[in-house]
């Protein structure tokens, strides 16, 4: 199953080791799981996993620019919108699907992340926690936040679901997944303390209660 | 002038198999020939050759012309030559005609070995697997026991996915373009309809028509109409021709009024002139009866459980006679199998022809993939 490395082959390991989120996904998944990432870019997360994890994975993902990328990096990938599901996945088909800050830019955001659980055995979803101080203290100030993680104008921005980490857990209260880990990161940093409001970044693993 | 990104003036060549081959209708060719064509250069390990199947009107000329004032290249030129999306300095690139074909590979119209006369009719009716039989035996011929790739359009489609099934050791990468894992019903009904026209023209003469030194012309014209309406997207053919009029004013005639008519007078005219009816029929059979799910109850995943290639699936979302849902049919299966598989949707106004086109995201998803192909 192992993609056939290439001449020019793209190595993910060194540029993405920067990226905590990276990392901590890489934690949390097995060497040689069978990864689905949705949303998955230029597929360097997937490149990245490969390469330190040695993951069987494919990628989801609707842009062109990024799925020509995803061919060029020898990723997996395919074409399609999220928001039509996942019906061209087998139940329980995957060790894990992720979805990495993707939810919020989602408008059947309720369904997706029960769509991963069909699919895959766990899910990891990350998001930018909207409670973060520095997003609170814009709405203050009388504007819509404006930050790294939120690098968008209110009137161009794609996301259309945002939510903060306490948010988050409520949903997954509500609709009976279970929260296996959480890490709340800023600057690459984990929060232990006041993670809704000091946290950038929130990671999530997450499985249907047996 | 000559074009440096042009494989150049080539020349067709012949393959003569004496032993014969076995056909999935029980009959078996004794012998036959099969025309091909090369491009670019074999390698010292004989490992990078790839193998372009055509589609149903498609023949070995594939790229580069046949002589230096040739205005018509191969039909996949813009696709295949120095520097193109399927590098010919990288890659050796084979076309062939396939069994049943009309411009050089044994066919109905070619002569029968007992007789000498055209076989006609009695010419047998070959599938997709019989395809793939044969041009496995041209590979051996040409001392290539494995494809760094196997590459096809709609109908060529269906043999790159064949390949992977026949010869799961023999192909590395099928690149399965505007395809689908079989005909739906009213797929087939088109080439239903183009098999009628053809053999209910009174100059068809039960398919032997050769003898009677007329050919079904109406019937073919006809047919071939019929197929380039659906090879068009609707939107594609009112951005070509919309309700324009030939001459500004309507005529109250049955005459050519309208641009679109002239169109598809001129296509049907040109294929009848130069394609055999019987080959016709012969292909559109091929098209209907494809179906690897068959043998497996319908369950397409378990007939793709034998392929052990990469893919690349690629789709156009205005090709109505091959969807996209077709195609994700075949990614579903190949998905289901953990088989490496790349999916590109592209947006395409084009219909199924524009498996064809010049667009340049499809050239570039398929030139980036071929350049991770070893």
């Amino acid at each position: 199953m192992t993609h056939v490395p290439v001449q020019a082959h793209v190595h993910f390991s060194q540029a993405a080791s920067e990226r905590r989120d990276f990392t901590a996904i890489a934690q949390w998944i097995a060497p040689g799981a069978k990864v689905l990432d949705l949303g998955c870019g230029d597929g360097s997360l997937l490149g990245y996993l490969r390469d330190t994890q040695s993951v069987r994975g494919y990628g989801v993902e609707k842009d062109d620019a990024n799925v020509l990328a995803c061919v060029k990096n020898g990723i997996n990938v395919i074409q399609m919108n999220l928001e039509e599901g996942l019906a061209g996945f087998e139940a329980q088909s995957f060790d894990v699907v992720i979805l990495s800050q993707t939810l919020q830019a989602m408008y059947n955001t309720e369904r997706i992340v029960q769509e991963m659980l069909r699919v895959g055995k766990e899910a990891i979803v990350t998001f930018p926690n909207f409670g973060f101080w520095k997003h609170r203290f814009q709405l203050i100030g009388g504007n819509m936040p404006v930050s790294k993680n939120l690098p968008y104008q209110w009137y161009d921005t794609p996301n259309v679901h945002l939510c903060t980490i306490s948010d988050f857990d409520n949903y997954c209260r509500q609709h009976h997944i279970t929260v296996r880990e959480r890490l709340v990161i800023t600057e690459g940093k984990t929060i232990h303390l006041f993670p809704n409001l000091l946290g950038s970044l929130a990671m999530y693993r997450c499985g249907i209660a047996p | 002038m000559s074009d440096i990104s042009s494989v150049g003036v080539v020349t067709p060549q012949t393959a003569h198999f004496s032993e014969p081959l076995a056909l999935k209708c029980g009959a078996t060719l004794p012998a036959y020939v099969l025309v091909y064509e090369t491009y670019g250069t074999l390698n010292a390990d004989r490992s990078n050759a790839v193998l372009i199947c055509h589609a149903l009107s498609g023949t070995h000329h594939v790229a580069g012309k046949h002589h230096e004032e040739d205005k018509h290249p191969g039909w996949w030129d813009n696709m295949i030559g120095p520097g193109k999306p399927l590098d010919t300095n990288r890659f050796f690139v084979i076309g062939v005609n396939n069994l049943g074909g009309c411009h050089g590979s044994t066919g109905p119209s070619s002569p029968h070995p007992e007789t000498g006369k055209p076989w006609g009719a009695s010419f047998p009716v070959v599938t997709v697997e019989d395809w793939v039989h044969a041009q496995s035996r041209l590979a051996d011929q040409l001392g290539i026991k494995t494809f760094a790739a196997v590459v096809g359009g709609s109908l060529g489609g269906m043999q790159a996915l064949q390949w992977t099934l026949t010869f799961p050791d023999r192909v590395r990468n099928a690149l399965v373009i505007a395809a689908a894992p079989n005909l739906t019903a009213q797929n087939m009904a088109f080439n239903e309809v183009a098999r009628q026209a053809i053999i209910t023209d009174p100059e068809f003469h039960g398919g032997d028509y050769y003898e009677h030194s007329v050919v079904p012309r109406r019937g073919l014209r006809i047919a071939r109409m019929l197929g380039h309406i659906t090879y068009l997207s609707d939107d594609a053919m009112g951005a070509k021709f919309g309700r324009k009029l030939r001459t500004g004013e309507i005529k109250y005639s049955f005459d050519v009024e309208f641009e679109m008519e002239s169109y598809l007078r001129y296509q049907g005219d040109k294929f009848a002139g130069e394609f055999d009816a019987n080959t016709y029929l012969r292909m559109t059979r091929a098209l209907d009866y494809f179906d690897p799910a068959a043998d497996y109850d319908g369950n397409l995943s378990a007939a793709l459980a034998k392929a052990k290639a990469d893919f690349l699936v690629i789709s156009f979302t205005s090709d109505w006679r091959f969807s996209t849902a077709r195609s994700r049919e075949i990614v579903k299966a190949l998905l289901d199998n953990e088989r490496n598989v790349t999916y590109a949707e592209l947006t395409a106004a084009h219909g199924h022809d524009a498996f064809l086109m010049p667009d340049q995201h499809y050239h570039d998803i398929v030139r980036a993939y071929l350049e991770n192909v070893e």
